[in-house]
């Protein structure tokens, strides 16, 4: 077992992936000699050589572009975007080509592709540097947006999406690059389309992803000690959402709470919210709350830990949610006795 | 130039591949040809614009390597192009600059604490772009140009001559919005000036992985537009062809590309590591072509500049630069409740009720 980041972990899945199948490709901006800005590309032109590593010139529609041609002729591409915000370019050709392709063309044409983007905030960057995009591409079917919490798969996810007949659009969080795992490489974790539990608890889910994984596993640590049992649901898969592991915890716990690092209105939690209330609604003992930044421009970076989610944030949502001890006169222990009073509860 | 039965019609001429130079490395003027050296007055507000300018520059390094910026994309060796370009607009004329361009804000005349703001990590884009004529500094590559086109085009509706110069890398014309807004300015005939600082690197991409054309300024032909190719690191030179391709401009001769050809000395920004894709010995070439030294060197030559006037200037520059450390140290009087005020027009009712709730948060602590 070695101590291996994210950022290592992904590099190793490229690597593997471009030695066991010479049609997979790595393009991108800096991704050659550089390495990518956050070096997660780093060694792969020298051990590959520059015609399965290399840079492109600076036109993010065009890598995804071309990435279509490539991918229509044989080639698996793996492109890399630099930073989040700076995938808008290449908007169109995702949206309008990548995504559509297979429907179009009847499934005569797929497209496996894989379009990894750094995404998230918490890096003390200026602005452009620390958005976070999913809910534009979860909006958009036919893509499959996928996004790692730990290093164990950050491997096994990317190779899964190298392999995957679909685009998959891979959010890398980036605040999460340096956060090391114990870790034999390679190593396949659960199926990516598959949401796992994190950390099992009876009293609420946290439903988390990506780089507010951890920032869940730390409020359910703190809220242990204040008498909270809580169960961490790592989501992986945005699209498609694996709807069962959400709702069987969700009814196990009776509560729940979405986190994640985006604008609040319109984002990926209000389709979480909806979902578990549509199937959990009998079981539910409080409404779904979501956890998610303000509703305003990303405030990089001096007053981003106001915008950003955290510990006590989650916290405070988890109090909100209607906890009998608190309004039943002298609850002995501050824990909860609730009884489901749903259907089939 | 138009042409309706297919033929082409007649088109600018095809940039030099030699750069436009007026003064050589060694500080000796080099002929005038089409383009005039400029007079020795401008000549030494050029040369002062770049000292004060490079000493703003080391200074804002140094405060992004002690932290206290989040991040500084440096400008040394590229003075020539941001002041040349930058002094030769006109007061009412518009600046659309990017992440790199500090000493071209400066030279413009905007606050240098302003000028830092954005990079020392406030949430907005520090000073106010109307009443210096400076649109907000842009990181999305070539994003901005387009923006100009539609401001010169406006101007022109409202009567005004007005125009614009757009400052962009190398790497930023393989984008599509540059292509696009090239283009806009050529079909609307809007007095745009596209300057293409060529420092030969975007991050860690060489020019020849950017582009295949044979310079830069040739792209301007396919649109229509002249295309110019400059010494980026002859002030002189620079300040020349912008003034005269604006003057062109606003005549109604349309817009311009202006290739300046010159280096990026210093890492991409202060977390860039340049060892890993380039040569020392390249950097060494560059470093040799300095545009300060040549302009000094010739206004010296010339009897024009002499040891108290240099004096002048850098004591000029000092105290530009301790004004910056003494101001950025300051208070940075950062409030999260601003984070709500400008989002929109007025703060609709959800923005309102969560700036409530982020302050009962902070009150609890
Ligand atoms: C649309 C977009 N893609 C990527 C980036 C990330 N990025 C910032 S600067 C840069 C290199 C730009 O090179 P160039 O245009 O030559 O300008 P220079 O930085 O050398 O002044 C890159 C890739 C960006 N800012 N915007």
């Amino acid at each position: 077992m070695a101590e291996i980041s994210l950022a290592r972990a992904l590099n190793r899945a490229l690597s593997d992936a471009l030695a066991d199948d010479p049609d997979v490709l790595v393009y991108g901006e800096d991704v050659g000699a550089l390495g990518g800005v956050f070096r997660v590309t780093d060694g792969l032109a020298a051990a590959f050589g520059e015609d399965r590593c290399f840079d492109s010139p600076l036109a993010e529609a065009a890598i995804v572009g071309t990435a279509v041609g490539m991918a229509m002729y044989g080639q698996r591409p793996v492109v890399e975007m630099q930073f989040d915000a700076f995938a808008l370019p290449a908007f169109e050709q995702v949206v309008s080509h990548v995504a559509k392709m297979r429907n179009r063309t009847r499934g005569r044409v797929e497209l496996p592709l894989v379009i990894r983007v750094p995404y998230g905030g918490g890096i003390g960057a200026v602005e452009h540097h620390s958005d976070s995009s999913e809910a534009y591409f979860t909006h958009t079917p036919g893509l499959r947006v996928v996004t790692p919490a730990t290093p164990a798969d950050g491997y096994s996810m990317l190779r899964e999406a190298i392999e995957c007949p679909d685009p998959v659009v891979f959010l890398e969080p980036k605040r999460r690059y340096w956060a090391t795992a114990e870790l034999d490489l390679p190593a396949r974790t659960e199926p990516m389309d598959r949401a796992v539990v994190r950390r099992a608890g009876g009293d609420v889910t946290l439903i988390a992803y990506g780089p507010m994984v951890a920032t869940a596993l730390e409020a359910a640590e703190a809220g242990r000690r204040e008498g909270r049992d809580i169960e961490v649901v790592d989501l992986r898969s945005l699209a498609p959402f694996d709807e069962e592991t959400v709702v069987s915890s969700v009814r196990r716990t009776g509560r729940a709470v979405v986190v994640h690092e985006a604008s609040t209105f319109g984002g990926y939690g209000a389709e979480v919210a909806a979902r578990v209330t549509e199937r959990c609604f009998h079981y539910l003992e409080a409404p779904v709350l979501r956890v998610g930044g303000l509703d305003i421009p990303y405030p990089p970076p001096k007053l981003e830990e106001y915008h950003l989610p955290g510990v006590d944030r989650i916290l405070d949502a988890v109090d909100r949610l209607q906890w009998e001890s608190e309004w039943v006169e002298g609850s002995a222990d501050g824990r909860s006795t609730r009884q489901h009073t749903g259907v089939g509860a | 130039m138009k042409r309706t039965d297919g033929s082409a019609g007649s088109a600018p001429p095809l940039p030099s591949q030699e750069p436009i130079r007026l003064v050589d490395p060694g500080g000796n003027r080099v002929g005038e040809g089409l383009h005039p050296t400029p007079e020795p007055g401008t000549l030494l507000a050029l040369l002062r614009a770049m000292i004060i300018g490079r000493r703003f520059d080391r200074q804002a390094g140094a405060l992004a390597r002690q932290g206290r910026l989040a991040v500084y994309p440096s400008s040394h060796g590229q003075e020539a192009c941001q002041v040349g370009g930058v002094l030769a607009l006109a007061d009412d004329d518009w600046l659309f600059p990017t992440y790199r361009d500090c000493v071209a804000l400066v030279t413009r005349g905007v606050d240098p604490v302003e000028v830092l703001t954005l990079l020392r990590g406030d949430w907005h884009s520090g000073y106010d772009p109307e009443s210096h004529r400076c649109a907000p500094q842009c990181t999305p590559l070539a994003t901005n140009a387009s923006h100009a086109v539609g401001l010169t085009y406006a101007a022109r509706r409202k009567g005004r001559d007005t125009a614009a110069l757009v400052l962009m890398g190398d790497g930023a014309t393989s984008e599509g919005d540059a292509h696009e807004a090239y283009n806009f300015a050529a079909v609307w005939n809007t007095p745009v000036v596209f300057l293409i600082q060529n420092n030969r690197w975007a991050i860690s991409v060489p020019l020849e992985k950017q582009s295949a054309a044979p310079t830069l300024a040739h792209k301007a032909i396919g649109y229509g537009m002249r295309g110019y190719n400059v010494d980026g690191n002859d002030a002189a030179a620079v300040h020349s062809v912008v003034s005269q391709a604006l003057a062109e401009a606003r005549a109604g001769g349309g817009p311009a590309i202006v290739e300046a050809q010159t280096y990026r000395l210093d890492p991409h920004t202060n977390s860039d590591d340049p060892q890993r894709y380039r040569d020392d010995a390249e950097v060494e070439f560059w470093r040799a072509r300095d545009p300060i030294t040549r302009l000094e060197a010739l206004l010296r030559g010339e009897g024009r500049l002499d040891d108290a006037e240099l004096e002048r200037v850098g004591a000029e520059a000092e105290r530009l630069a301790a004004d910056v450390r003494e101001r950025l140290d300051g208070a940075d009087g950062l409030d999260p409740e601003d984070l709500f005020s400008h989002v929109y027009a007025t703060a609709p009712a959800m923005l309102r009720r969560q700036r409530q709730e982020l302050l009962d948060e902070m009150r609890r602590g």
